[in-house]
């Protein structure tokens, strides 16, 4: 054993338990995955959220120089965009102004009209301040030209010169057009967008604060005015900065500010995807649901595919989940675009393995329990699982060692993708298959649990089931266990099923809240003051990284005293730490409290207006300066301290240009934190990550070796106690020898079959060339050999001598001695003078060669069992003699002769069996009287044909085209008895009990009683006490004398050719060419109803134990007619053409017609429920082996459907060479197999599974 | 009765309508390049698009401009040559009588053109320290795109020849001056394109193959 070898069995034992457990313990081990999806996902929720919110970096003001181009190894601090100069410092001037004391004489104007004002006089000492030689005009940010597509904002935003933004660029920066707008509100408002809008407005990029917060309204209540100056500097220059700082606090000294001055803040954007980045990414993802939508497809014969398609996509995204989050934990950030590369990770790790399991689960033996089948189907897909999964493992340490950062971050997420990938589907995804598998067999089990109640509980069948001891029949109640089906055809009608789907699940009520949901997210989400600011703020204030890097001194934050000056002068290159913002808070409510009393005019500084740029929305920055087709994706801004300007007007100076009182402002708590990014190396990551995973599986491994005993459920046959609180489902204790559909194909016939009749433990067939085969129809074995040959030649010479030389042939007949037979056969034609050899090459010609069938066939090929139903149309001469009322009376004067002389009776009382023949070819040989129609018989008569054929104990009668009724004994293959009654070719046999109803072409019935000498050996059970299991079918021994006695001949039972004869339950059922159906009692052939309605000759009939008749006929109609009564009970048309057959169920009608269509009625409705298209000529070949499974035959294969959804569960072919054959006759057993023909070969086809499990 | 069978056999099963137009075989034929051209021009524009995207400022997004930023004959001839490589890979392999067995499945085919699009993207995003280990990684990418959905040594062969014949055409187009390249570093061109081309070429063979797979299906 090698050690590949021995690796694959260790793997697939260990994936045999595993499987074990989790199908044991599904709820506990659910629990489990959820938890540990749980907590490996929770570190996400300290990362930003994907998309493009902007990254911060603080660094302190006094020490600062524009940081170089090259990358410095030591500062590992510096985030890796904090490199070159920045497109522009902003410094900005934020003035709060305020009329105090405020007058109730003043009006609501004056609230923001006087302080707006005064920001032209701001803008002009700006404007001109010069430090030593340096001007604002050299230091700014130079812009030329707005966006072509921005021209109407022309004449606000600045134009070729310095990038200042103040709400002055309202009124061009003139005094004058300020002081005769009649309107400011108006001026201000008359920009802003209609509507939903998500980037900055106008009116933000002016004020510089959120719109609210301006003041400027007349409703405002706070009744100070906000706004900032902002001014773009493209060179740093921080003597200049200082300068204009220190003049503007001169100018307008703000008494309790204690904003802190020494922190500059660089902000970079990421790149934003605009709409043509979009469409890759919208590519990317249609061609990953493209292939997600594919995988699902592929689940199959699981109960809910739709909740294993969600179970496999949520392993997938949770796998994904868990290795971001568990990258999170050990540091490594995600720098790639999580949108970007999402697909390309579930592609890699992709659906393949998870539909692999499905598969492999589905396809084990249905009759297994629930957690065998886990463990066996997991155990034989082991090997390739974990093959696939090395296979991944070493392509991504490939990609790992091509050392390019990005793909090296890819392959790192990757690999702890496909491990916690691996890790749920072997925890989440089995456990989930194998809840999901139990629960259909619930289901069936309680689908068919009502058709239980009616019915007594059936007999255990023995272990072993032998010809002996066949099991009992089982009418109803099947399973059916299929594997992977060819293709799966819906027949319901497609809008029921959709409406059916709408009901069940209110689809279209929860799409509406569904929908109504996501409208109002996104109107909270893209409100600008709403939650989309909310998170910008979020993001912005959670650093990226945890504090795991910070120096514990730095914890706590340091608390500013009111106007401490010293803090500003600190030079702290540390950034201030997140914790504890209520400190900052309460610091500045106790400063404020106590420098500024209540009554005064209050203006306060606090904390939140230190960066007045964080309320905004975070597209601020980037809107401004793309109106100057300025990008700011991947680059960054610098933010220089804010200036505070403080104006207190008085009411004298508001009055005279309008005005304001005292005023309340509230400011809120904001935490300004900034962090440092630390960053583990790559390698430190993936050491760890490794390090977690092989923790991981170690913990698992100790889980399971503490969860899962050793010897449990080794070996696949045993079957564990039932134990309580189990679900039912779970104590299947029966296994079936065979577990898959396998055809057995029954040789022998050299040509096509014609007849074919079963009594579900022997099969009989008959092909064209006359020759009857018994076979056992549990093993397939063939039993007896009847040739033809004996007969013909018997029959044409008046010599039944012959017959020696086949009787010894009997129950071991090998193909040779059936070659032996064949090539017998010509030479005994010849011998009798027929001339026609070419008969046996090829049955058509043989058969078109026949005198009294001609062009019988012709039309009709594939209905052979039906050969009736073209009665009507034969230009034959014995039809033609029977039909014409002139020869009524004439044939019964001939009948009424025959009953008299005593015709056929063989009644020598004592020859055993084996010496019988002699004597029995005697007494036939003796009675030659007996035999009216041999004398005045066509020619045709030597080539009697087989036309119909019946089997019922050993005994098989088989009625001929020269109108005789045979008996054979089907074990011995020896002729019992032999009737020549009747003339006319017996077209249709019923054997029941020990009566034989035959029907005649010329459309006469006749009743024979077989009647053994000994009266105690008629009902004398088949064999040994082993056989005595089958009680409906009695046995005649070969030691009995059978006689076949012609009780009653209904002469015109029909005017024309009887085309079909059914009998059940005590009934005959008769239906003819006539359009009439007429219903007999068996026991005294009394006609009891003559049944009208049909339009057209009867092409078939049904009728079952429960009195159910149904009838079609060549008018397409179906009626259904009530056996006790004799009304019809419903009426439908359903087929162009005949109908071909009819079976009934308890709750449908099945009908299959000359269209090839068959159809599936409601019984009592008579609705029809759905049909089925078959193959052409294959539509009359159909049965039922439950009240829910429905065989079809096609080209070479039969095909199992759902009768209740009109499914295809599964197509068997029948053998390699047979696609061109029809399966033109179908037969199914007591025992659920199925016979069916194929040209000159039977089939029999086992249904194992549909043993159910009912024990 | 064997003569009818026969007969019945060989007459076609009954169809829908729509199946039966596509039986006829030059239509079928038709309607796979149709699609596969579908396939090339859309597939040219997105991934001319990921190429464009490295430079594209953020605004304008002029969707429209930026589509068919390239030249209007780029998309045609993309979509022409991928019709004919999935027309020529179905007839190659029939030729050749060993039809092409791995995972011949829609979903695994999606997963090719995925992956496809992903080198695609790798290669216009991803900084790369030079342009060797850029075309290193994405050969390497490549031959595995082969041996994860191809495997077949015709398809590898025909893969290296027209990714050799594409990159030639290339070389002309662009000493004819039609057209230029960034930062050319492999004579005229980029030294990732036949890298590109082969997996293209990988990608559209396999659809092609699915989609001659599922005629053969609704023929038989």
């Amino acid at each position: 054993m090698t050690v590949r070898e021995r690796l694959r069995q260790n793997i697939s034992a260990a994936f045999y338990r595993h499987g074990l457990l989790c199908a044991s313990y599904p709820v506990p081990i659910i629990l489990f995955t959820s938890a540990s999806i749980l907590t490996c996902c929770y570190p996400l929720l300290k990362l930003p959220l994907p998309g493009t919110g902007p990254v911060e970096f603080t660094t302190g003001v006094k020490d600062y120089s524009v940081p170089s181009h090259e990358p410095q190894g030591d500062l590992g601090e510096r985030p890796d965009w904090y490199r070159g100069p920045p497109v522009a410092y902003i410094q900005q001037v934020l003035v709060k102004a305020a009329v105090s004391p405020w007058d109730s004489s003043l009006v609501p104007v004056d609230v923001f009209r006087s302080p707006l004002g005064r920001v032209f006089s701001l803008l002009e000492e700006i404007r001109n301040h010069v430090y030593t030689d340096r001007s604002l005009e050299t230091l700014c940010l130079q812009v030329t030209e707005l966006l072509p597509g921005l021209r109407r904002m022309q004449s606000i935003l600045p134009e070729h010169g310095c990038l200042l933004v103040s709400p002055g660029n309202y009124w061009q920066n003139r005094r004058d057009l300020f002081d005769s707008d009649p309107d400011i509100l108006k001026t201000v408002h008359q920009h802003e967008p209609k509507g939903i809008h998500t980037s900055a407005t106008l009116k933000d990029l002016l004020f510089g604060v959120p719109g609210k917060n301006t003041g400027v309204s007349l409703y405002s209540r706070k009744r100070v005015v906000t706004y900032t100056i902002t001014i773009a500097l493209s060179n740093y220059d921080s003597r200049f900065v200082a300068s204009l700082r220190s003049r503007l606090k001169q100018l307008h000294p703000s008494v309790n500010c204690t904003l802190r001055e020494d922190h500059m803040v660089h902000v970079h954007f990421k790149e934003e995807i605009g709409i043509a980045e979009l469409i890759p990414l919208v590519t990317t993802y249609i061609i990953l649901f493209a292939y997600i939508y594919f995988s699902t497809r592929k689940i199959d014969m699981v109960k809910s595919k739709w909740g294993l398609a969600l179970a496999a996509v949520v392993t997938v995204l949770s796998s994904l989940l868990m290795s971001v989050g568990l990258c999170t934990l050990f540091g490594l950030t995600p720098t790639l675009n999580g949108g970007e590369i999402f697909p390309y990770l579930v592609v890699v790790i992709g659906l393949e393995n998870v539909l692999v399991l499905t598969k492999s689960v589905v396809s084990t033996p249905v009759d297994l329990e629930v957690k065998l089948r886990i463990a066996q189907g997991l155990s034989s897909e082991s090997w390739s699982i974990m093959k696939n999964m090395a296979t991944e493992l070493v392509i991504i340490l490939i990609g790992y060692f091509t050392l390019v950062p990005a793909i090296q971050e890819f392959c790192l997420f990757a690999v702890v993708g496909l491990v916690s990938d691996f890790f749920l589907q072997m925890f989440f995804f089995t456990t989930v298959l194998s809840i999901d598998i139990r629960r259909m067999e619930l289901a069936d089990l309680n689908r068919r649990l009502p058709a239980e109640a009616g019915m007594p509980p059936p007999p255990k069948p023995g272990p072993l089931r032998t010809r002996e001891a066949p099991p009992p029949p089982r009418p109803s109640a099947h399973t059916i266990t299929l594997q992977a089906p060819a293709f799966r055809n819906l027949r319901l009608p497609k809008r029921l099923r959709v409406v059916y789907f709408l009901a069940r699940t209110r689809l279209a009520q929860r799409i509406i809240m569904v929908g109504t949901v996501i409208w109002i997210g996104i109107l909270v989400y893209t409100d600008p003051a709403g939650l989309r600011t909310y998170l910008a703020a979020q993001v912005a204030e959670q650093s990226p990284l945890g504090e795991a890097g910070l120096p514990p001194h730095l914890g706590v934050a340091p608390v500013f005293p009111g106007g401490d000056p010293t803090s500003t002068l600190s030079v702290l290159p540390a950034p201030e730490p997140t914790p504890l913002p209520e400190n900052q808070s309460q610091g500045h409510g106790a400063s404020r409290t106590g420098s500024a009393p209540m009554s005064s005019p209050q203006i306060s500084w606090g904390s939140e207006d230190e960066e007045v740029w964080r309320r905004l929305s975070f597209r601020y920055w980037p809107s401004l300066f793309s109106y100057y087709n300025i990008t700011l994706a991947k680059r960054y801004i610098s933010i220089l301290p804010v200036i505070p300007v403080t104006l207190h007007l008085s009411p004298q100076e508001a009055v005279e240009m309008r005005h304001p009182q005292d005023t309340q402002h509230a400011p809120r708590t904001s935490a300004k934190t900034t962090d440092i990014q630390t960053d583990l190396t790559l390698y430190k990551v993936a050491a760890l990550g490794l390090f977690a995973g092989v923790v991981l599986v170690l913990l698992l491994f100790c889980l399971y070796r503490v969860l899962c005993p050793r010897n449990y459920g080794q070996n696949g046959v045993q079957h564990g106690r039932r134990r309580r609180g189990e679900l039912p489902c779970d104590e299947y204790g029966y296994s079936p020898p065979v577990s898959e559909i396998s055809p057995l194909l029954l040789r022998g016939h050299s040509m096509d079959i014609e007849c074919l009749a079963s009594d579900g433990m022997l099969l009989a067939s008959c092909c064209l060339a006359g020759q009857i085969r018994v076979w056992d129809a549990q093993t397939g074995d063939c039993l007896t050999v009847i040739p033809n040959n004996g007969l013909r030649r018997s029959s044409s010479s008046g010599c039944w001598e012959h017959r020696d030389g086949w009787d010894p042939l009997t129950p071991t007949f090998d193909p040779d001695g059936l070659l032996g037979a064949e090539s017998r056969s010509p030479v005994s034609t010849a011998a009798a003078g027929a001339p026609d050899a070419s008969e046996y090459a090829e049955p058509p010609l043989r058969r078109r060669a026949t005198p009294s069938r001609p062009a019988l066939f012709g039309d009709q090929p594939d209905l052979t069992p039906l050969i009736d139903t073209n009665f009507g149309e034969l230009p034959s001469s014995l039809t033609a003699s029977a039909r014409g009322f002139d020869f009524g009376g004439l044939v019964e004067k001939a009948y009424k002769e025959h009953e008299v002389s005593p015709t056929v009776h063989f009644s020598p009382p004592t020859p055993p069996a084996p010496t019988a023949p002699p004597q029995r070819r005697r007494s036939l040989g003796d009675n030659p009287v007996a035999f009216p129609d041999r004398i005045s018989a066509s020619p045709g008569d030597w080539d009697s044909s087989v036309w119909s054929m019946e089997l019922r104990g050993n005994l098989i009668a088989t009625g001929r085209s020269s109108g005789k009724l045979e008996l054979w004994d089907a074990v011995e293959g020896s002729l019992r008895c032999c009737n020549e009654d009747g003339s006319s070719g017996i077209t249709a046999l019923a054997f029941l009990n020990n009566r034989i109803v035959a029907a005649r072409l010329n459309g006469s019935l006749d009743f024979f009683t077989v009647d053994t000498n000994k009266p105690l050996g008629l009902l004398q059970y088949r064999g040994p006490p082993g056989r005595g299991s089958v009680p409906s079918s009695p046995c005649y021994s070969s030691e009995d004398v059978i006689s076949c006695q012609l009780t009653r001949s209904v002469q015109c039972a029909h005017q024309k050719p009887i085309t079909v004869l059914r009998a059940a339950a005590g009934r005959v059922v008769t239906g003819s060419q006539d359009h009439t159906v007429r219903v007999y009692r068996l026991e005294d052939s009394c006609c009891l109803f003559t049944l009208q309605g049909h339009s057209g000759g009867i092409t078939s009939i049904y009728i079952d134990q429960t009195m159910v008749l149904a009838s079609g006929g060549q008018d397409g109609a179906i009626c259904l007619w009530d056996v006790l009564t004799g009304s019809r009970v419903s009426h439908v048309y359903g087929h162009r053409g005949d109908v071909t057959s009819l079976v009934c169920t308890n709750s449908c009608v099945i009908s299959s017609g000359l269209d090839d269509l068959i159809c599936i009625w409601d019984r009592s409705t008579s609705i029809k429920l759905y049909s089925i298209q078959q193959e052409v000529g294959c539509g009359a070949s159909l049965g039922v082996i439950s009240d829910s499974l429905l065989v079809t035959g096609g080209h070479g294969c039969v095909s199992f459907w759902d009768l209740n959804y009109g499914d295809l569960l599964q197509t068997v072919y029948l053998g390699q060479n047979s696609e061109g054959q029809h399966v033109r006759q179908l037969l199914v057993l007591d025992n659920a197999a199925i016979v069916c023909d194929f040209g000159s070969e039977l089939s029999l086809v086992y249904v194992p599974s549909v043993l159910e499990k009912l024990d | 009765m064997a003569e009818t069978t026969r007969v019945s056999s060989n007459g076609t099963a009954p169809r829908g309508p729509y199946i039966s137009v596509i039986t006829n075989r030059t239509t079928n034929l038709l309607i796979r390049g149709a699609m596969l051209f579908g396939v090339g021009v859309f597939l040219a524009l997105v991934l001319n698009l990921l190429q464009v995207q490295r430079n594209v400022t953020l605004f304008p997004p002029d969707v429209i401009s930026s589509i068919f930023s390239s030249a209007w004959w780029v998309p045609p001839c993309c979509g022409t040559a991928s019709a004919l490589i999935g027309l020529l890979y179905p007839c190659i392999d029939r030729r050749l009588g060993e039809p092409h067995k791995l995972k011949r499945e829609w979903s695994s085919v999606m997963r090719c053109v995925a992956v496809f699009v992903g080198i695609n993207h790798a290669s216009a995003k991803v900084d790369f320290a030079n342009n060797v280990q850029l075309s290193l990684t994405l050969a390497a990418l490549s031959v595995g795109l082969w041996w994860t959905f191809d495997r077949s040594r015709s398809g590898f062969g025909l893969g290296v020849a027209i990714a050799l014949l594409a990159t030639l055409a290339t070389q002309l187009l662009v000493y004819n001056g039609v057209f230029q390249y960034t930062s050319p570093d492999f004579l005229y061109i980029r030294s990732w394109l036949p890298c590109i081309f082969f997996a293209g070429v990988i990608t559209m063979g396999n659809i092609g193959r699915q989609l001659a797979l599922v005629s053969a299906h609704q023929q038989t």
